[in-house]
């Protein structure tokens, strides 16, 4: 039944997202398998959960509850979605409860990844908030012999503007919503629009910031004991346990083992804390997995690999070059670095096993665990709560299985088990150490008419959707088979991200060499390989720009066609005062443009930075930067997300590399691991938000790390007028103030 | 049986004297602000303050505390009616996964209760000893500036202008 | 005594005050020196340039020449005196503030002379007693490494001395008492690294200045109590010669080790003044850091340690029933980290018993680590620890220090912790 609609009830045709090759991936592809897609037609995750009522369900005291797969990590992304909802539903942003990623609950959205959230569950939500809208608004034309487009609904009543009104409640208590979303009802209006395009404030920041419980770390249930696991001091090692001894310590009332997993139990933290140092006296040795991957960068270079070509186009071949530049960019292994080592509760009561747990893909971790326990997969409900920002896959999962495995152990007790520093040191996954090979050509003109980018690196997931996946499922006897790392394909990508060029090059080959063994644990990090690929690319732009004899902003604008990526570029040159600049002594400027894998936000990003020769200091004086994600749902949080990737990328690539020592982790704390303090933080910080209204919702969590990274490298390339193109920049002699 | 004073009122907590206050603070009192980011003194997260200054709960055993005030976060203002610095920090939506930001509110109502005209180095100074790794930098630094004047005073030399 | 004469008395003692004013001012004066136009930095020749820069790490120019959140020489460090506090000065090449106008013939007046370009004399915080003995080359390659910085426009606070120690001139009847500058020569049946040690070390680095101790008017002692032990910055310098209170040997590869990484596996993280110090040493030419340690070890080679390394005491039982309440605040302030299983000593970083300051005869140095913690010194990754000056009182921090010395430590016993803790305070910065 599809008619056209009038312009009283609605009038933006729905816009979908533009790649659904990228839709099919969960998560960015970083989960695995996930529910088929059942209606092609309709947008976002509704392809997938095409019936209303998994999405929106209204209560009969007027409450709305939206559910949504995906989960806060800090994103901000309960609030755009609640805005979602609840301008396109018309109630009050105060009556909508947010139910996030709960396997027992919401829809299956795989993993909250890849910066996905309002591209599938935004664009869900809004449609199906429109549906229901629609609905009730037909319901009530029923009731009142009108035509539904005559109608008006307004803080979740439906009126007829002559004085009849009627609530949402009211309407749905005889309306099922247990109904196929329709694919053309339209979305809101701009002009009629109270919420979306603004900056609403965080709905989950006053609690966080006034110490009520937000956090899974800050959930106490009754009975609940609190445990520690048992684990040699980082990954590539194992605990020599004197098991004895620890259950004579006070306050360790119970350790629980199977196989080589052990933990111990107390209903106190702090013995337990301190049973932790004293079974870390037993000493240690090296595990099964323990590989030494061989001295970094080359080390990458001589490992087994897959290679697939990604992009191979020979447009031009007539070109002529005349000037030919190569040049290899690398980077080390990097640390997620959570604020809050990862945590996690579990309960084991009436045959179900509950866990709560800050994972970014509920339902993966819940088969893994399901097949770890042996348990059927109904018995197993996993319920997201909010940890401390985990930019990818890092202890959250493996803390969720170490709590489900001591529950399991004790039936009717809630178990919350606690990774101490050290652990997600020690035994988080890391960021992949990457290689990257440019090499290009200019012709006469100073054009670039050649380009060849290849890239060596790991998998960027090892998301557990198997028991193997987990460190408990390595631990018990017999051990899980860990799922074989497979890359992940175009035009998401995983070490590949971002390797092909937006810019319009004639010939352009990328390759991708997938290295599948892994000395060294690793999982997906904030932008996966976008990261280096960008770090690699843009560079490498600018030393092109330099033979060619360019300035770096017109260079790049002289090789794009796309007006979005142009338009970002000009805004964020504009707002720097790029044609101003006056650069003098160990100060200069850099820019950098992405947009991230190609279907995602673009972002623009100008540093102008001072490296101090005699101490080591580099200040970052401005940083402006130009972001366009299409439909801006919270302009502010926007911005929040760009600013934090512009700081967080300037932490990794001047100063971040994980230490190793052969295969095994050295770093165990903040002293080993140092990252951004205030004093390095830049001086200034400006992100310019181009709104697209009606533009599909374009993923931005993660497209600052990549610019951000050869920005900074281009800087002080014009600043010192030495190029890094080995990550991390700083590395020794510099320090933090 | 530990008596504590914290947040103007009298807490006991039947503990080990050694225990760090983090502990008494989230498992024993119910205050959850503070919160477990290392357990070594390196992160911040765990930051109250005690006399007016900014110390680490995770290192502070509870028997030492004596007399003196224990302030949390909790004690500064509720999400109905936000204290200072908690209003600042929220006018700036000063937060991404949150998880430091009780540390970081400690801390600065800490430095302006020192002075409430510090420079911008004494601001970054003296909010170094906490990390956050969401790079909310920028805005907890202009949380600062805000409060600073709501105070009656200001950053001198800011890097940037408070709006 | 009758008044006439007590008159004559007093007129006679006012002439001769008056006399041995003129006579120092006399004395004292030394002429200006011209200023000159800066120097162009592209003037002067890159090896030696480079050559200063090593000499500038060895000399630990910027620790007092640079102002916390300020620029790298452009002074403003408050450097506290028992007489008051002066500030290191601005030795940018700025025309104004720095020492832009300054000629070749002015630095080296400064620099091994203790005079000024304007010739008033200056305050032996800044140790020209030392560079007295820099050689012509190393002058003139700190002169280029000096005129190639940055010029910075910074004037330094105005120092703060007790009246009436602003009065220059009366640096002249110090310089007559205490300053009698010897060439260094060369002691030939000591090896070519002991022989470039002992000239960095007497001359650019210093190192006296904070381990000998210092007579009533803050002049340096020397024969037998050189390298006797010093104060610095409100930290305790202890002795580098034959009084070396460490339980393990400094043998030359260990001293050199803890020059450049700012850690001694068998000692302790650099701290304090020494963090700085080593900050530089690990950017300085590793030959000349491995004569340093050559020198210091050969000073050190009688100490206790260099014999015989003792067995690390750990009288745990004794030292909690005697500091019941030290035992327990170390319990859960300090345990997570410095006690078997802790992160750091599973990973080796070393532990307690090692570091020098539990086995000092004061227990200062062990009082700052607890009020001020630790940086890591030479890099942005190392030993870190947090500061306890607010969470803990004087009382507690006695007491934990008490715990310490009965559990760990040697040498004669402390006495007055809580008030040392009170002193140590005030002393810090």
């Amino acid at each position: 039944m599809i008619a056209s609609r009038r312009d009283v009830l609605g009038g933006l045709v729905v816009a979908f997202s533009l790649a659904p090759a990228a839709l099919a991936q969960t998560g960015g592809g970083e989960g695995r398998g996930g529910p088929p897609t059942v209606a092609p037609e309709l947008p976002g995750t509704l392809a997938k959960f095409p019936d209303l009522d998994a999405w929106i369900r209204i209560a009969p005291d007027g409450r709305v509850t939206v559910f949504t797969g995906k989960v806060e990590l800090g994103t901000g992304i309960k609030t755009a979605i609640a805005q979602l909802a609840a301008d396109e539903l018309d109630v009050a942003l105060g009556r909508i409860d947010l139910i996030t990623a709960d396997t027992g609950l919401t829809p299956n959205e795989g993993v909250t990844a890849g910066s996905q959230t309002l591209e599938q569950s935004g664009t869900a939500v809004a449609n199906a908030a429109a549906n229901v809208r629609l609905l009730l608004a037909e319901a009530a034309a029923t009731r009142w012999g009108v035509v539904a487009t005559d109608l008006f609904t307004r803080d979740g009543e439906v009126l007829d503007g002559r004085g009849r009104r009627v609530s949402y409640a009211d309407l749905a208590a005889s309306l099922s919503l247990a109904v196929h979303a329709r694919a053309d009802v339209p979305r809101k209006r701009r002009d009629a629009r109270r919420l979306i395009g603004r900056s609403v404030p965080r709905v989950d920041l006053p609690a966080k910031l006034t110490g009520l419980a937000a956090y899974v770390h800050d959930m106490r249930l009754p009975g609940m004991v609190h445990a520690r696991v048992l684990r040699g001091p980082g990954s590539g090692t194992r605990g020599r346990f004197d098991f004895a001894a620890m259950a004579r310590l006070s306050g360790v009332d119970r350790i629980v083992r199977r196989g080589t997993f052990a933990a111990i139990v107390g209903t106190r933290e702090w013995p337990l804390e301190r049973a932790l140092h004293a079974a870390a006296r037993g000493g240690w040795q090296a595990g099964p997995d323990a590989n030494a991957p061989g001295p970094l960068p080359e080390a990458l270079l001589r490992m087994r690999r897959e290679s697939r070509t990604i992009e191979d186009r020979h447009d031009d071949p007539h070109a002529v070059p005349v000037r030919r530049l190569s040049a290899r960019y690398d980077r080390p292994y990097l640390m997620h670095g959570a604020i809050g080592p990862s945590c996690a509760v579990a309960l084991f009561e009436n045959d179900v096993l509950t866990v709560w747990t800050h994972s970014q893909g509920v339902e993966p971790l819940r088969a893994a665990i399901a097949e770890l326990l042996a348990m059927p997969l109904e018995r197993v409900r996993c319920v997201h709560r909010e940890g401390a920002g985990c930019y990818g896959h890092n202890g959250a999962d493996d803390v969720a299985g170490d709590a489900a495995l001591v529950a399991i152990a004790m039936p009717g007790i809630p178990v919350r088990l606690q990774w101490s520093r050290e652990q997600e040191h020690g035994w988080e996954p890391l960021g992949p150490a990457m290689l990257a090979w440019l090499d290009a050509s200019l012709d006469a003109s100073g054009r670039i008419v050649a380009w060849q980018h290849q890239v060596w690196s790991n998998t960027h997931s090892t998301r557990p959707s198997a028991a193997g996946d987990l460190l408990a499922g390595q631990e018990v006897i017999p051990p899980f088979p860990a799922t074989p790392p497979e890359p992940i394909p175009q035009p998401n990508g995983g070490g590949d991200r971002n390797a092909i060029p937006l810019y319009r090059f004639p010939n352009s080959q990328v390759v991708s060499h997938f290295l599948p063994d892994m000395p060294v644990r690793v999982s997906a990090l904030r932008g996966l390989g976008a990261h280096l690929n960008i770090f690699a690319l843009e560079s490498f732009i600018d030393e092109l720009a330099d033979a060619a004899g360019r300035d770096p902003v017109a260079f790049r604008l002289a090789h794009l066609d796309d007006p979005r990526a142009i338009a970002v570029i000009g805004r964020a040159a504009a707002q720097f005062g790029w044609q101003h600049y006056r650069p003098s002594p160990n100060r200069g400027r850099g820019f950098a443009f992405a947009r991230y894998k190609n279907h995602g936000a673009y972002l623009a990003v100008a540093l102008d930075v001072e490296f101090v020769p005699d101490e080591g200091r580099l200040i970052v004086h401005r940083a402006v930067a130009a972001v366009d994600s299409g439909e801006a749902v919270n302009p502010d949080g926007i911005r929040n997300q760009v600013e934090g990737g512009i700081v967080q990328s300037l932490s990794w690539t001047a100063y971040e590399a994980a230490g190793l020592d052969g295969g095994r982790r050295t770093d165990y704390d903040w002293s080993t691991y140092p990252i951004l303090r205030f004093g390095d933080a830049p001086r200034s910080v400006v992100i310019d938000v181009i709104d697209r209204p009606g533009a599909p919702f374009l993923g931005t969590g993660e497209c600052a790390q990549g610019p951000t990274a050869a920005a900074l490298a281009n800087a002080l390339a014009a600043a010192t007028g030495t190029r890094s193109r080995s990550l991390p920049i700083a590395r020794a002699g510099a320090r933090f103030a | 049986m530990i008596k504590l004073k914290i947040n103007g009122a009298v807490a006991r907590a039947d503990v080990d004297p050694a225990t760090p206050l983090l502990y008494v603070l989230r498992d024993d009192l119910g205050l959850h602000a503070a919160k477990f980011g290392c357990g070594l003194g390196q992160c911040g997260s765990c930051t109250v303050l005690v006399d007016d200054r900014p110390v680490f709960a995770c290192l502070l055993p509870v028997g030492a505390i004596g007399t003196r005030a224990v302030t949390t976060v909790e004690g500064l203002g509720t999400a109905e009616a936000p204290g200072t610095v908690q209003r600042a920090f929220l006018d700036e939506q000063a937060g991404q996964c949150g998880y430091c930001i009780p540390g970081m509110i400690a801390r600065a109502e800490g430095l302006l209760r020192r002075t409430t005209t510090p420079t911008e180095e004494e601001v970054r100074s003296a909010m170094a000893p906490s990390l956050c790794r969401c790079g909310t930098h920028m805005r907890i630094l202009r949380a600062v500036r805000r409060a600073a004047a709501a105070r009656g005073g200001g950053v001198v030399d800011p890097a940037e202008p408070v709006a | 005594m009758t008044k006439a004469c007590a008159l004559k008395l007093f007129v006679t003692m006012v002439a001769l005050v008056l006399a041995a004013l003129v006579v120092l001012l006399v004395m004292a004066h030394r002429p200006a020196i011209a200023p000159i136009a800066r120097p162009d930095p592209r003037g002067f020749d890159p090896g030696a340039i480079a050559r200063g820069a090593n000499l500038a790490r060895l000399g630990n120019c910027v620790s007092c020449h640079q102002a916390a959140g300020g620029r790298p020489y452009a002074g403003g460090y408050p450097v506290k005196t028992p007489f008051g506090t002066i500030h290191g000065s601005n030795i940018t090449p700025d025309a104004t503030t720095g020492i832009g106008g300054w000629s070749r013939t002015a630095f080296a007046q400064a620099m091994r002379e203790g005079v000024g370009r304007d010739g008033s004399h200056l305050y032996p915080a800044f140790p020209y007693t030392h560079y007295a003995g820099v050689t012509d080359g190393d002058i003139d390659a700190l002169y280029a490494f000096l005129m190639t910085r940055p010029a910075v426009h910074a004037t330094p606070p105005a120092n703060d001395l007790i009246p009436p120690l602003g009065f220059r001139p009366l640096l002249a009847g110090w310089k007559l008492l205490f300053f009698h500058p010897r060439p260094l020569g060369a002691v030939r049946s000591q090896s070519a690294a002991w022989n470039r040690g002992r000239y960095i070390g007497e001359t650019l680095a210093h190192c006296s200045a904070c381990h000998s101790p210092r007579g009533l008017l803050q002049q340096e002692k020397r024969g037998d109590a050189a390298y006797d032990g010093g104060w610095s910055g409100g930290w305790y310098a202890p002795p580098i010669n034959p009084r070396s209170p460490a339980v393990r040997a400094w043998t030359p590869e260990r001293l050199y080790a803890y020059f450049r990484t700012g850690l001694s596996r068998h000692h302790a993280a650099a701290a304090g003044p020494m963090g700085p110090v080593t900050y530089n040493l690990a950017r300085a030419a590793p030959a000349d850091v491995h004569a340093l340690a050559t020198y210091y070890a050969w000073w050190m080679r009688d100490a206790p340690a260099a014999r015989a390394e003792p067995p690390l005491p750990d009288r745990r039982a004794l030292a909690e029933r005697q500091h019941r309440d030290g035992a327990r605040l170390y319990a859960g302030a300090c345990a997570t980290c410095h006690e078997p299983g802790a992160p750091m000593v599973v990973a080796g970083r070393p532990v307690l018993p090692l570091g020098t300051p539990l086995h000092e005869d004061n227990p200062r140095d062990t009082i700052q680590i607890i009020l001020q913690g630790l940086r890591p010194p030479v890099e942005a990754s190392g030993p870190y620890m947090p500061a306890y000056a607010d969470a803990l009182t004087d009382r507690q921090i006695a007491d934990i220090v008490g715990y310490l010395k009965a559990r760990h430590g040697t040498g004669p016993a402390w006495t007055d912790l809580e008030d040392k803790v009170a002193k140590a305070r005030k002393e810090s910065r």
